[in-house]
């Protein structure tokens, strides 16, 4: 899968497709995405969904992507959560689908 | 000496600021995006390439205008402008703002210029990831250059549906088929009263129209939105005429017009009223939008009247703020005539794509109505007996409202159904009083330092 064109994911991109990659990873799977995509962009680019519903069997993708329905959080391994669709992608930015093991954090 | 905040940097609080700046005051902006635009004209990343003929096609030049304008008043150090921060609450002349860091801005005077989202009805189906606002896929557009999925139902009514379903068939993206739930009868009346307002605007939406040709159908019924595991896989619908279509797809956009974003502009003491013509509760502010003490309002946040409208409302609630000081300022009776064609046009056009407020009282039991938690219209019906007809009530015990939109998606659809549950009109079943935060916050951010306090500059 290459970053630019070609997707195995939910989305397609039509434009802008010379820049730079950018490389993160999605559940621990490795994945590349381009500089200036948000982080929304970047995964369903590759994959169908964002996470799992809290409250239903389906899968979400984002919804509103002006920040206002808060339906594309994703996790980072270090905790804190995102929003997808106006956070854009850093290189090693470390995402997860779902709450890290270990959270919240526990400190002595 | 005066410390005006403007909140929101689209069409309205652009022009707001750059009139305050002309009179000579320093206004702070505090927007949630990176840059300045707004939704319409929102600006993608630095380093992407299309021109904005591109982008905003017959409106590039206003865009230009807009961006150029806001960009040479930063340069200029005329204006602060504070972006990627959202405003989360407000109380006694301090604004509680969260980005990065948490800031608190202390000022005498507040112009909100929030703008609207998508206004959205429930369609079974629609809890589904791969279903999205049209909004979402007008920014997923323009501002990334993808389109959200590879075979694209849109569905809904307003200007939006049309102008995004052109757009996207000009990027390469396959638009599968485009469905209005608003009659050809009511687009005919409402087109009357649109051309007479705005002639060319309403011939360029209706060349977009015809352009589409057969993929476009008018007075259509909306049955479902079919789904599996990845997402959507058709939508099923009716025609005019009744005939039953399955169109596969693999992504539905879904918007019915724009809905008012008044969160803040309650947090900030405004009243609201329900407005007939918008069918939606709007907030009561005087002709130049005076809403309170020191509080002004502008744009689709006041009167949805679309990015022109709001740059005339952004310089008029200005020149009130200016009165108010007792500085000069440019007349706005001019202004003014302009205004009320836009709204003219605005009410036109909100009878030609109407609100599809009986279908969705009649939605099914089983029809998801809340998406943040998967709360349905039985279960809201059910509410009902125990909370009485009232939507803060109801929400308290049914969770309508209660999600971590706060009620923008569902809040409208959620009145219908208690409404014609309970045999009367939506405006007496209440309005969903909005509370701070304005949007979800972690606690961690209240937990760590003190903020950064900043005034809104003064002289």
């Amino acid at each position: 899968m290459s970053a630019a064109g070609f997707s195995t994911g939910r989305l397609v991109r039509l434009a802008e497709t010379a820049r730079a990659p950018v490389g993160f990873t999605f559940d621990g799977e490795a994945l590349t995405g381009l500089e200036g995509d948000t982080v929304l962009t970047a995964i369903l680019l590759s994959r169908g969904a964002l996470r799992a519903s809290e409250f239903g069997p389906e899968a979400r993708a984002g919804f509103c992507l002006m920040g206002a329905c808060q339906d594309c959080w994703v996790w980072q391994e270090e905790g804190p959560r995102l929003r997808a669709c106006s956070t854009p992608l850093a290189e090693g930015m470390r995402l997860l689908s779902a709450a890290p093991a270990q959270w919240p954090a526990r400190s002595a | 000496m005066s410390r005006v905040l403007i909140a929101g940097a689209g069409p309205a609080g652009i022009r707001a600021a750059e009139t305050l700046a002309g009179a000579g005051l320093h206004p702070v902006v505090v927007d949630e995006a990176a840059r300045a635009g707004g939704q319409i004209y929102r600006r993608p990343p630095v380093g992407f390439t299309r021109p904005p003929e591109k982008l905003y096609g017959s409106e590039a030049a206003k865009a230009r205008a807009l961006h150029g304008s806001f960009d040479a008043l930063v340069a200029e150090g005329r204006i602060t402008h504070l972006p990627g921060r959202s405003v989360l609450a407000l109380r006694d002349g301090v604004a509680y703002v969260l980005g990065e860091a948490r800031e608190e801005i202390r000022h005498d005077r507040l112009i909100l210029a929030t703008g609207a989202t998508d206004r959205l009805a429930p369609v079974p189906g629609w809890q589904a990831g791969g279903v999205y606002s049209l909004g979402a896929a007008q920014i997923a557009l323009k501002t990334q250059g993808v389109a959200l999925g590879r075979r694209i139902v849109l569905a809904g009514t307003g200007p939006l549906l049309t102008l995004l379903a052109s757009q996207l068939q000009a990027a390469g993206a396959q638009v599968a088929a485009v469905l209005d739930t608003a009659p050809l009868r009511a687009q005919l009346t409402g087109g009357v009263g649109m051309a007479l307002a705005r002639p060319l605007v309403t011939l360029r939406g209706l060349r977009l129209r015809v352009g589409l040709g057969r993929i476009y159908h008018a007075g259509v019924t909306l049955e479902r939105i079919e789904t599996d595991e990845s997402g959507p896989t058709a939508m099923v619908w009716c025609d005019a005429r009744g005939r039953r279509h399955e169109t596969r797809c693999d992504m539905v956009g879904l918007g019915w017009h724009l809905r008012a974003d008044g969160t803040l502009a309650d947090i900030a003491g405004a009243r609201f009223d329900w407005d007939r013509a918008f069918h939606q509760w709007l907030p009561r502010a005087d002709a130049l939008g005076r809403a309170g003490e020191g509080l002004y309002l502008a744009g689709d946040g006041l009167r949805i009247l679309g990015a022109d409208g709001a740059e005339l409302a952004g310089q008029v609630a200005a020149i009130a703020c200016l009165q108010d000081l007792g500085l000069p300022h440019p007349e706005p009776a001019p202004l003014l005539r302009q205004l009320a064609r836009m709204r003219r046009f605005a009410e036109a056009m909100a009878c030609a794509f109407p609100w599809p407020d009986e279908a969705i009282g009649r939605l099914p039991d089983d029809t998801v109505i809340c998406r943040c938690e998967g709360v349905r219209a039985g279960d809201l019906r059910n509410t009902l007996p125990l909370s009485g007809p009232e939507a803060n009530r109801a929400k308290s015990l049914g969770r309508v409202g209660m999600g971590r939109c706060q009620g923008r998606y569902c809040q409208l659809a959620g009145a219908e159904i208690i409404a014609a549950a309970s045999g009367r009109p939506p405006s007496e079943v209440g309005r969903l009083r909005a509370q701070p935060p304005a949007r979800p916050a972690p606690v961690g951010a209240w937990l760590s330092e003190a903020p950064t306090e900043c005034e809104a500059e003064a002289e």
